[in-house]
């Protein structure tokens, strides 16, 4: 094989790990380098410090260590059965990079993963040294994320949650038929398992130590995991029930979401389309529902018939309209629950409306000058001044409160 | 917003040092407000720029201005804004927050709209400059430096710099902008006069890889290019090293898309064989034989489907103890702890099960304790597991393995812990509060001694009631106790 120097290692190590959707830097709560005179610092809410055309952040210096891989996943590029070249970094080349690239101010930090060489500890212990050696030797103080190999041991996912500020572990598929199907050689099991265990040890790493009555560094920014969206036929109440258990179980951080995107040299195993980014899409905002807006993951899909979210409209705005019995909702009187109901109000606005209304009454003028939209929000609400009369439950409400479909181009 | 447009006679004219001198802006402000100045008769000025410089009034003595708590912090960053009447706007504010103390929280109030609008402007160029400042590297080793040049919308290099401070302590570094530069020595931060992009170094050699990493981390069936723009505008791209390739690659997204859409799935790399056989040769079947030790049988209820609990749970969580045992515990089904250490009565209602025993003389590890449900049951609540019980269906599924559990300790005595074990055990309903601390016997000869599971304690609100019930249950384990030393 021809000696790749580094710069080509990049090109290969790069384009193989950009199908991992996740590149948040946050929650790792605040560090800076005033103290050790080092580099970096991390201050709770990531930076994105560019974005790609494909509209999304990038944040950290996401590689993999090397794109050798000995498990044939039919949905990724690394699998062994793929004819993709091969490329594999040192330790000392990924620090350098690292270094190199956050002193300019091109990156938060590092996001590394890796395919599994010859035995998940010789390439896990890999992964930790690259780790180690950024906060021992540069000591360096910006964000960590590792991709932790399920099969791994336990001294060596310990040692990780010392040096990273988030672990992960992808569950791949959202259910364990479509994982045996795809990735025959990966273990769901072992991958429950590994995400549980990662659950006790931040929680036991959270609770100050009785000795020294202090807490013991471990992944501070928490487990997240990423799911592939329609690789397999599992429709989206089936994935949000998975991510529902998944939030639930191992207190997640964060489940991402990634459209499945045909890749070079793809298994026939799969659909050779463009990704389905829309309903990725939405499926983040029903995530969002169940996170932040207190919904209950099967009442966002509730009343439909095939389990799928609406591709047209929100998720909240299409629940409502199924739910208009509920609405329209007096904003100056309704709870904070039921508010955050009311389509085309997110969070914010809602803490704004909350600590307006207690000094001034809420007009219709108010909401639109507070929300992004009001033609979604007015046949949902009552204000001072302002019913929507007969509207809210006009037939034709779906027509005016969803987006405008874009006219056709004369062919 | 209910400002006069500025006229020769205005009252007082204030001339502040600097555009971001907020100090300047609040003493001024201050003294003028407490001796009831009002807005219309002010004139802000910047620099050598205007102003008929009359004296401000001394602040009268014994006089206190409060507004909220916020305001002083919120306020900085607007005086950062690089519009006009910025200042003046912060005095209207101020003056009428004598007044109306909230006014910062109505949101529906256009001074207060604009104020935030001002801030929230200000804040996100802040932020933009800690996202896309391009430092570019002079020299090597020790003497390494790093400089970039950066055009900030508002005037915010001095307060964005501390963040540079904080991140790049170890560094010397340089930030020049129009306005203003700042300069990093590792010890102290200084701040300068304006400076223009030529005196910022030209390039760097660490920008090809970016860019290389730039274009492969970007994956063209994905193309989303008013996203892109939304979070980066074009303003920012004259001085990313990156955003050069933007055009090219958004030219090219589709073809390549496209192509590989279009390459069809090839044979299998070479290597593909050998790493198949040597890591993963064919797996032997596993054979449906009836397992003759509990290890057997463990390994095989760890990929039980007699049920569907197994697709929410983490594991199996089967029984554990030696297989010698006389004495066997059986509780209903695993918790949110069981489930994540796969070990049977471990979370809080094991920590009472365990104590108990210790305090009646069982070893716990001279027994055998397993649930009537090897799965954990539950609805997922936001961050939480919320426990849900078991349906008969499930139990009887479940049973099987109960039962060969048992067929293989041939205990002398099974504890039932609760109703959803006593039914399993006897395949009838029992009422256990009526029922506890009787042993009956089944058909097959197998004593079930009946109590309480200790998560009913647990759930007992009242201290008293709940120690009261705590005594009992260890009573009727002292009863275990002496029925097995007979």
């Amino acid at each position: 094989m021809p000696i790749l120097s580094t710069h080509e290692k990049l090109a290969i190590l790069s384009d193989a790990a950009k199908y991992d959707a996740s590149c948040a830097s946050s929650g790792a709560g605040g560090r800076d380098s005033l103290a050790s005179r080092g580099i970096g610092s991390t201050e709770g809410m990531g930076i994105c410090h560019s974005y790609a055309p494909d509209g999304r952040c990038i944040s950290l210096l996401k590689i993999l260590l090397t794109n050798f891989c000995i498990y044939d996943c039919s949905y990724c590029i690394n699998r062994s059965s793929s004819n993709v070249r091969r490329a594999r970094f040192t330790v000392d080349e990924v620090v350098r990079l690292t270094m190199d690239f956050y002193k300019r101010n091109y990156i938060e930090g590092l996001f590394l993963s890796s395919g599994v060489i010859r035995s998940p500890d010789e390439t896990m212990g890999e992964m930790v040294e690259v780790a180690r050696r950024l906060r021992l030797d540069e000591k360096f103080g910006g964000y960590i994320h590792l991709k932790t190999i399920p099969e791994a041991s336990a001294e060596l996912v310990e040692k990780a949650g010392l040096y990273a500020d988030r672990l992960s572990i992808n569950v791949e598929l959202p259910t364990d038929e479509g994982v045996k199907r795809l990735a025959p050689e990966k273990r769901p099991e072992t991958i429950r398992v590994s995400m549980a265990r990662l659950r006790s040890k931040i929680e036991e790493k959270a609770e100050p130590t009785l000795r020294t009555k202090k807490r013991e560094r471990f992944a501070p920014g928490g487990q997240s995991t990423q799911m592939i969206i329609g690789a397999d036929a599992t429709p989206d109440a089936g994935i949000l029930k998975t991510s529902a258990r998944l939030y639930g179980s191992y207190q997640l951080r964060r489940v991402y979401y990634s459209a499945f995107s045909p890749i070079p040299d793809a298994s026939s195993a799969l659909p050779l389309k463009r990704p389905p980014l829309m309903r990725e899409h939405r499926l983040y905002q029903a995530d969002w529902l169940m996170r932040f807006y207190g919904f209950d993951q099967g009442e966002i899909l509730d009343g439909t018939t095939d389990g799928m979210l609406d591709l047209e409209i929100d998720p909240k705005l299409a629940w409502a309209l199924r739910n208009r019995a509920l609405f329209p909702v007096d904003v100056n009187r309704a709870e904070r629950e039921t508010l955050l109901r009311i389509p085309g109000l997110g969070t914010r606005v809602v803490k704004r409306i909350l600590e307006t209304r207690r000094f001034r009454r809420l007009r219709l003028e108010d909401i639109g000058r507070l929300c992004q939209s009001i033609a979604k929000v007015r046949p949902f609400i009552v204000a001072e001044g302002w019913s929507p009369g007969a509207s809210t439950d006009a037939s034709r409400l779906r027509e005016t409160v969803a987006p405008q479909p874009r006219q056709l181009a004369l062919f | 917003m209910a400002i006069q447009p500025a006229f020769a006679l205005a009252a007082h004219s204030v001339r502040l040092a600097s555009p971001t001198d907020f100090d300047g802006w609040r003493d001024a402000a201050r003294r003028l407000a407490l001796n009831e100045v009002k807005p219309e008769d002010i004139e802000w000025h910047i620099g050598d720029a205007g102003g008929t410089g009359r004296d401000l009034p001394p602040a009268p003595v014994g006089v206190e201005l409060r507004v909220a708590k916020d305001f002083i912090d919120r306020a900085a960053a607007v005086a950062c804004h690089s519009h006009s009447e910025r200042f003046a706007l912060l005095y209207h504010l101020l003056w009428r927050q004598r007044q109306e103390p909230h006014l910062l929280r109505i949101a529906s109030d256009p001074d207060v709209r604009r104020f935030e609008a001002m801030e929230k402007s200000v804040r996100r160029d802040e932020h933009k400059m800690h996202a896309f400042v391009r430092f570019r590297k002079i020299g090597d080793g020790n003497s390494e430096r790093f400089v970039a040049w950066f055009e900030p919308d508002h005037f915010i290099l001095e307060r964005a710099s501390s963040f540079f401070v904080r991140r790049f302590t170890g560094m010397l570094w340089a930030i020049l902008t129009p306005h203003a530069s700042a300069e990093w020595n590792r010890e102290r931060l200084a701040l300068g006069p304006g400076a223009s992009k030529d005196d910022a170094p030209a390039a760097d050699q660490s920008e090809d890889m970016w860019r290389t990493y730039f274009a492969s981390i970007f994956n063209p069936a994905r193309l989303k290019v008013k996203a892109m723009q939304s979070e980066m505008p074009k303003k920012y791209w004259r001085n990313l090293p990156e955003a050069s390739l933007i055009p090219g690659l958004v030219a090219g997204a589709d073809q390549a898309a496209r192509e590989m859409i279009a390459r069809m799935p090839t044979m299998p790399a070479p290597h593909h064989q050998a790493i198949q056989a040597r890591h993963w040769p064919a797996a032997e079947v596993p054979t449906e034989t009836e397992a003759q030790s509990i290890d057997a049988l463990r390994q095989q209820a760890s990929q039980c489907r007699r049920c569907p609990l197994w697709s929410e749970a983490t594991q199996t969580v089967f029984g554990e103890g030696p297989d010698d045992t006389e004495l066997v515990f059986v509780g209903e089904q695993p918790g949110d702890q069981e489930d994540l250490q796969g070990r049977p009565f471990v979370g809080p209602a094991g920590k009472i099960f365990d104590a108990v025993l210790q305090e009646t003389g069982i070893d716990r590890t001279a027994v055998y304790v397993t649930n009537a449900v090897k799965h954990f049951k539950f609805e997922p609540r936001g961050k939480r597991r919320i426990h849900s019980r078991p349906n008969a269906g499930e139990v009887q599924a479940c049973r099987w393995w109960l039962a060969q559990e048992l067929k293989l300790l041939k205990p002398r005595l099974v504890v039932a812990l609760g109703a959803t074990a006593a039914q399993s055990l006897l395949q009838a309903p029992v009422a256990i509060t009526k029922q506890r601390g009787q042993t009956i016997s089944r058909g097959d000869g197998l004593a079930v001694f009946l109590t309480i599971h200790p998560s009913y304690i647990l759930r007992i609100r009242e201290a008293e009631q709940a120690a009261a019930e705590r005594a009992r249950f260890a009573e009727d384990i002292r009863t275990v106790r002496a029925m097995m030393a007979a």
